[in-house]
């Protein structure tokens, strides 16, 4: 049976929702193959501290225990990490923190393992440690990783625009800050997971939850020592992702594992706490903004001073900073800029991609110092963004050049008519006894892809089958954005085809063609792009041999449709399968690769932030409203209302387009609000789900979502990526809000009921 | 020991080890693996089973307590592949993301149906906040059940 064909523009159930539902889907922690042992690690209890032994004589013989490794046990570099390689699949001279991994046991069972973890002993010599980045930096502190230059700072630059500092001299209101941010967890409900095994053929076959098997797969052949080719990854719907698998987790660990487990294959699937412990975080960080404007509310100039934990090992802070600087002047014109940045080493847990990858920790600051500059001229918050935000063509502070759909005044405009705006003060003043309320807004954008970094490309392949269907050969991770069942719709789109004549399979090096990694708002963008053009010339190749089979004289008089092609004129058709037949399986597959745009390179930024992708060509724009009401006896903060209007270009599937707004501004609520991600002198004191508050259900509003459709010429359809640019506005929103109620801003997030409190005691005693 | 119980209907006679916990009976035992561990404590929902009807969390129950009840996981809720209204309407509502709270928020909704068949918004709200999902903000969670409520008593 032929379902409907379900343009772009329409929604199109998603088409893994029936598998997903009836809890067939396989995801990685669901693969329990025969014969399998249990791989887990054994991690270190400092911070900082140099290996001087490990003993491993009461656990070699133990019962159940097939293998102990450490380090030694590993041919290749024994380092992953990307672009910097220092973090070690097992910790070799010396542990950089608490969590490390330093021996690999394999394991018939789970009790067998929990005792072998226990009797292995690792005599240490402890170093001292450092754990507050600005530390890190001063002269004579421990240094982490000692064959760097730059001692503990992974990467530092500056941005500078116009007249930078002196322009601040002119400016006739001034408002300064710092900003603590917090960790962010990621907290996907899949906690890190894997199989592994060699095949007969020796190659190591690694079914992982993991947003970069492509990555993945040259990484784990520098680490462990093996050519490429004897590797493959396999990556499966995801349950879960946000950037926190963004690189390796466990796969290093699992490679090792199957390479000395005699044939059996191996399982890891981390506990809670473990993921806890040893997962990325959102990097924590200080934003100190200066920010000037001029009487009549243009903003002249910015200051901006960035610092950055990036942790024990660089994972992806580089190019976090580097977005987090390009993002700290938001989507305005301000003539003149001074942007610093500093991503550090320290001894604390490792920090590296999440959804927003430095932008929400700069909009954090920047969207509340607007507010109080707006104050302090006595201008309308949402009238002075309106006055200074960027049009196509203009620059923002930061110096980067809006060449592309730019949609930010729409935005603006369309909360500007909203009642949730225009009655403000009637909802604020209609506050219950021992309620106070505030109305809180923040505007900003975020970038598409890589930037000038790595190239941003995608190789995508799609096959028609003898049968007269359809094969995609999915080449980016699906961690539960929906950028699979959209590609059925770009493909459905072009070839004229219902979403149930395609399967698709999930990204597999050994079939699929590299296409990079499920991140930085790319996905659906850069691969979606490359689908489009394999499928246009699929569709050609079947309407030229249906021309060649007799069916009519001119391709444009032909129509591809649901499992057939039809002649237009005289109504006859083909069945694709007839068609198939006739061509060779070479001529059935397409594949094409698509690069995205990249921006060209400004003079603002020193060398080594443009070498961390800076800057981006193609950016998404939102403007967020919060309603809050703060309960004046408990310090709870509710948000009663919430409007996200977002510009991501043309919507494809509006359900996925709500999806990912509905989602994203609770996750950043979440930030926002309650998740407090503890961590001192390098330990990790929330571990577990009872202790990290995520948002439930009875937490948040429903959230009202309005697109602005721009088209942005360069994506599939007029798309751009909309999954970061959600995240980037909750906090500063209501943090605004929150201004509003309690008559000052709160400058360490999240904002938890103590900490509303202590403010409201402190006003009082003033 | 020897635990007898139905799963999805079918009777099971299984040797297990009193202090297997359900989880992992059902996971990789029987390659149930529709039921999800996220949390292993008892914080996230995303175990949740029916027993006797009732929603339970199988990460915090031993398989000696299924001893004589009927065990219901998101598997039996589909008649092979005809979706259980619940389900028809978390794919129809888009309530689906990365799908791996959504066997327990299945689960949990057939309990809370059952308890009651016209829940409004807040309702259900505070009868799913144990369960929790990391995607979608729960808003179409929500719509999800609202509608499959308004369908399920249509039908009845
Ligand atoms: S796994 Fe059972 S409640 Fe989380
Ligand atoms: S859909 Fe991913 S956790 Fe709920």
């Amino acid at each position: 049976m032929t379902g409907p064909l379900t343009p772009i523009g329409t929604s199109l159930k998603r088409t893994d929702g029936p598998s997903k539902i009836r809890g067939l889907e396989k995801y990685a922690a669901d693969y329990y193959p025969a014969n399998f042992l249990w791989a887990d690690v054994k991690r270190s209890d400092h911070p900082h501290a140099l290996i001087k032994g490990i003993d491993l004589s009461h656990v070699r013989g133990l019962p159940g225990v097939l293998a102990v490794l450490t380090h030694e046990d590993i041919k290749g570099a024994n380092r992953i990490g990307v672009p910097e390689m220092d973090q070690p699949v097992l910790a070799d001279q010396k542990v950089c923190y608490k969590g490390d991994p330093v021996v690999l046991v394999l394991a018939e069972n789970k009790a067998v393992m929990q005792e072998a973890l226990h009797k292995i002993e690792i005599d240490y010599e402890v170093l001292p440690a450092v754990f507050d980045p600005e530390d890190a930096l001063a002269e004579g502190a421990p240094v982490l990783h000692e064959n760097r230059s730059g001692k503990n700072l992974l990467i530092g630059g500056a941005i500078e625009h116009g007249n930078g500092m002196e322009a601040f001299q002119v400016c006739d209101a001034i408002v300064e800050a710092e900003f603590d941010l917090p960790y962010q967890e990621h907290a996907y409900l899949e906690t890190e997971a894997g199989i592994a095994c060699v095949d007969d053929e020796g190659v190591l076959e690694i079914t992982a939850s993991t947003q970069t098997p492509w990555r993945d797969r040259n990484e784990l052949a520098y680490a462990l020592g093996l050519p490429v080719d004897s590797i493959r990854v396999i990556a499966p719907y995801l349950g879960g992702g946000f950037g926190g698998k963004d690189g390796i987790t466990v796969q290093g660990l699992l490679g090792l594992a199957a390479l000395h487990s005699n044939g059996r294959p191996v399982k890891m699937w981390t506990s809670r706490e473990e993921s806890f412990l040893a997962s990325t975080k959102r990097h924590p960080g200080r934003v100190h903004y200066r920010v000037g404007c001029k009487e009549d509310g243009t903003l002249h100039a910015v200051s901006c001073r960035i610092v950055l934990d990036t942790g024990a090992y660089a994972s992806l802070g580089g190019p976090v900073l580097a977005l987090a600087m390009e993002h700290a002047a938001g989507a305005y014109r301000i003539p003149h800029a001074l942007v610093e940045g500093f991503c550090v080493y320290t001894n604390n847990p490792v920090s590296g991609a999440f959804r927003g990858f430095g932008a929400p920790q700069v909009l954090a600051g920047l969207e509340q110092i607007i507010d109080m500059l707006a104050d302090k001229i006595r201008m309308d918050r949402l009238e002075f963004r309106l006055k200074n935000v960027v049009s196509r063509g203009d620059e923002t502070g930061c110096g980067v050049w809006m060449s592309n759909s730019t949609g930010i005044i729409p935005c603006l405009e369309k909360v500007k008519e909203h009642p949730f705006w225009v009655q403000q003060e009637e909802w604020v003043n209609q506050a219950g006894p021992f309620k106070q309320r505030g109305v809180g807004i923040a505007a900003g954008l975020q970038g598409t892809g890589y930037g000038p970094m790595v190239a941003d490309i995608a190789n995508a392949k799609i096959e028609l089958l003898s049968d007269g269907h359809f094969r995609i050969y999915s080449g980016v991770a699906d961690m539960g954005q929906g950028n699979n069942p959209t590609n059925v719709q770009i493909a459905g789109e072009v070839l004229g085809q219902a979403a149930d004549y395609f399967e698709l399979l999930q990204p597999d090096t050994a079939c699929s063609l590299p296409s990079g990694s499920s991140s930085a708002s790319r996905t659906t963008y850069t691969f979606g792009n490359a689908l489009k053009t394999a499928a246009t010339i699929l569709k050609e190749r079947i309407l030229t041999r249906a021309c060649n089979m007799g069916l009519g004289i001119y391709a444009e008089d032909l129509l591809l449709s649901s499992g057939k092609v039809f002649h237009l004129t005289s109504g006859r058709e083909i069945p694709l399968a007839n068609i198939a037949a006739s061509m060779s399986p070479e001529e059935r597959i397409s594949s094409y690769a698509y690069t995205a745009p990249v921006a060209k390179h400004p003079d603002s930024a020193g060398s080594a932030i443009r070498a961390a992708g800076f800057p981006h060509r193609v950016f998404a724009f939102a403007c967020h409203l919060a309603r809050v009401e703060i309960d004046a006896l408990t310090g709870e903060v509710e948000v009663c209302d919430y409007l996200a209007v977002t510009d991501a270009g043309r919507v494809l599937n509006p359900q996925i387009y709500e999806q990912q707004v509905q989602g994203g501004a609770v996750q950043g609520m979440g930030y926002a609000l309650w998740e407090d991600f503890r961590v001192e002198n390098g330990e990790v004191l929330t571990r577990n789900l009872a202790s990290y508050i995520l948002p439930t259900s009875m937490d948040v509003p429903d959230i009202l979502s309005l697109p602005v459709e721009t088209v942005e010429e360069t994506g599939p359809f007029g798309m751009k990526g909309l999954g970061e640019i959600v995240i980037n506005l909750p906090l500063p929103a209501i943090a605004n809000g929150v201004a509003w109620a309690l008559g000052r801003h709160i400058f360490t997030s999240p904002l938890t009921a103590e900490r509303i409190l202590l403010t409201m005691e402190k006003r009082q005693a003033e | 020991m020897i635990i007898h119980f139905t799963l999805n209907g079918e009777n099971k006679n299984l040797d297990c080890a009193p202090d297997c916990r359900v989880v992992d009976l059902l996971r990789e035992e029987l390659g149930h693996t529709g039921t999800k561990e996220a949390c292993g404590s008892g914080e996230c929902g995303a175990c949740t089973i029916l027993v006797d009807g009732i929603s339970k969390l199988s990460c915090l129950m031993l398989a000696a307590q299924l001893e004589g009840h009927a065990v219901t996981t998101i598997e039996g809720m589909s008649k092979g592949e005809e979706l259980h209204p619940i389900q028809k309407s978390f794919v129809e509502k888009g309530a689906v993301q990365c799908g791996f709270c959504s066997p327990g928020m299945v689960m949990a909704t057939a309990d809370l149906l059952q308890r009651n068949p016209s829940p409004d918004r807040k309702e259900i709200r505070e009868a799913l906040s144990g369960n929790l999902c990391r995607c979608t903000g729960y808003q179409k969670i929500i719509d999800a059940v609202e509608s499959a409520a308004a369908e399920m008593r249509d039908d009845a």
